[in-house]
């Protein structure tokens, strides 16, 4: 099992649930967060002044995967969150040792 | 300027006011002059589009203020109409337009009882009311996020029963002012000093007092922008100041019958249009980006510099009057910032400094076809159209003493209190927002944080 984070443009988002959901993607959780990465973050402007925006909002996305799944899951994000402009976001994939299905006690990829 | 209207109204209105003293039904008045109701309406409707005038105001400042303090900017508009209301009819009315003693206050009309129960009287008082009650709205822009409720209840009064009435008496009541031995006296046909020298300058004095919000200057002491909350609200209050205005300036004449109205109102709109044009280019010239905040500020610029000279000139010159207060606004934005004083939405720039520039542009651009809200002799004529610098000089003389007296008073007001109680809330409420410490109720609940 891996478990794949991914943040995302926020306006990407029902794209995204929508294609998650056609591949069979079990479950996913979102999150509204604020971040930067290396372009940082942008110039704004008020009253006459300039201010800067250190970070921008953006949406992250949860999800856990059967090992089998991964390639597919992380090719569906990045055909949908990418414009080719700067700040389309990033992937991280990481390890997950277990699941429980709270409700039935099941364990492994089979909880998912 | 009010006691040429005075005169007029009693030609145009109120034969009967002079022959029965007062007439509380209006049967007399109406009796003794038939065309009274038309010049009733326009007077009340424009007095009802000023009256919409706080809305704008509320509105401008809230957009310009964080979320944080939404509440109290709402608390502040709604409560300085409410004492302004109450106070100017026991004692701002009286000292404004009162019988004139000396040149220096009105003595008589307190409580707009015995001989001040009269349709005429209350016509003017009405309309003497909208315009406190926007004098002292102003100041609330300036002094906003970190002023103690209190301390602007008592603002409201020191503004509505002293500061605005006595210096309006100056101008409009008959007082010294009025009577300068140059040009025809100091002129200020709708109030760019009375009403918005005024406020700009009370509202220096109070950010002054305050010093600036947390995080408006860095460490190293340079500005730095702390966004409003709303564009959107600031532009719909921008709006709405717009819309009054067009009662503010053509209801001075004080009678429809003076066909001027629509020469005023076309300078009133030319006035906003230049002066928003000017402060979007100048910033963009700046920044290369499209400064609505700044536009906002420049619209309001023009119609300040426009309310006083607004029936006194001709199209062109109303557009290079908005024009320069565009520009104006623009360079006293950053003069003020440069010097350490923080006004959140510009009132210090909009209403002060430009509300001197309109008293100065009638010395220059005054074009002798209209007089004080007649079009017989006198008329006002300045630099320009050959009236010599007589007009100038007066008018410079009263913008000198309006900011000054609006200054030095406000200083006063607020350096007492600040003694007395300490004007600013804590830190702690100034960084959680006033909203909730100082009045329970968040403006927007459901989408509240500490940070916006």
């Amino acid at each position: 099992m891996k478990k794949i984070e991914a943040v995302i443009r926020v306006e990407k988002l029902d794209d995204m649930v929508e294609a998650l959901e056609r591949i069979g993607c079990p479950g996913m959780m979102i999150t509204r967060i604020e971040g930067h990465g290396r372009q940082k973050g942008l110039v704004e402007q008020f009253r006459g002044r300039e201010y800067k925006v250190n970070f921008l909002p953006k949406i992250k996305i949860e999800a856990v995967v059967k090992d089998a799944d991964v390639e597919k899951v992380i090719k569906t994000i990045t055909d949908n969150a990418r414009t080719g402009e700067i700040g389309d976001g990033k992937i991280f994939i990481y390890p997950v040792d277990n699941a429980v299905r709270i409700r039935t006690g099941e364990k492994g990829e089979g909880a998912i | 300027m009010l006691k040429r209207i005075l005169l007029m109204m009693t030609a145009v209105v109120g034969a009967a006011t002079l022959a029965f003293a007062q007439d509380p039904s209006g049967a007399e008045t109406l009796a003794a002059n038939p065309m009274a109701p038309v010049d009733y309406v326009w007077v009340l409707v424009c007095g009802f589009l000023v009256f919409f005038m706080q809305a704008g105001f509320a509105m401008v400042e809230a957009g310009f203020c964080r979320a944080k303090n939404a509440t109290n900017l709402m608390a502040k508009n709604v409560i300085d109409f409410t004492v302004a209301s109450l106070i100017f009819m026991a004692f701002g009315f009286a000292l404004m337009m009162g019988t004139d003693y000396h040149g220096l206050v009105g003595i008589s009309g307190w409580f707009l009882h015995g001989e001040s129960y009269d349709v005429g009287k209350y016509l003017m008082f009405f309309w003497q009311l909208v315009f406190a009650g926007t004098a002292a709205t102003i100041v609330s822009g300036a002094i906003a996020e970190r002023l103690k409720f209190k301390a602007y209840f008592i603002y409201s009064l020191a503004v509505t029963a002293l500061i605005y009435p006595i210096y309006g008496h100056w101008v409009w009541g008959g007082g010294w002012l009025s009577q300068l031995p140059f040009g025809i006296g100091h002129v200020d046909f709708a109030g760019s000093g009375v009403v918005h020298t005024i406020g700009g300058f009370v509202g220096l004095a109070g950010a002054i007092v305050l010093g600036p919000r947390f995080g408006k200057f860095a460490k190293d002491g340079k500005p730095r922008a702390i966004p409003g909350h709303s564009i959107t609200l600031a532009a719909l209050g921008t709006f709405i100041l717009w819309f009054g205005w067009f009662g503010f300036n053509p209801g001075s004449t004080f009678s429809a019958h003076q066909l001027r109205i629509a020469v005023i109102a076309v300078n009133t709109n030319l006035a906003a249009a230049a002066g928003a044009a000017v402060a979007i280019l100048l910033v963009f010239a700046k920044t290369k980006k499209w400064d609505v905040g700044m536009m906002l500020n420049g619209c309001l610029a023009g119609l300040v510099a426009i309310t006083a000279p607004c029936a006194w000139v001709e199209a062109w010159a109303a557009v290079v009057i908005g024009a320069i207060a565009g520009a104006l606004v623009v360079g006293s934005v950053y003069f003020w910032e440069a010097r350490g004083v923080d006004d959140p939405v510009g009132a210090v720039s909009v209403h002060g400094i430009n509300g001197i520039w309109g008293l100065i542009a009638v010395g220059l651009f005054a074009d002798g076809t209209y007089g004080l809200g007649t079009t017989s002799e006198p008329l006002v004529k300045g630099l320009f159209y050959g009236g010599g610098s007589g007009q100038l000089l007066a008018q410079v003389i009263g913008a000198v003493v309006c900011a000054a007296w609006a200054f030095g008073l406000g200083f006063v007001v607020f350096k007492i209190m600040d003694k007395k109680f300490g004007v600013r809330v804590s830190p702690e409420e100034e960084l959680k927002g006033l909203d909730i410490i100082e009045h329970g109720t968040p403006a927007y609940p459901n989408f509240y944080n500490y940070n916006n």
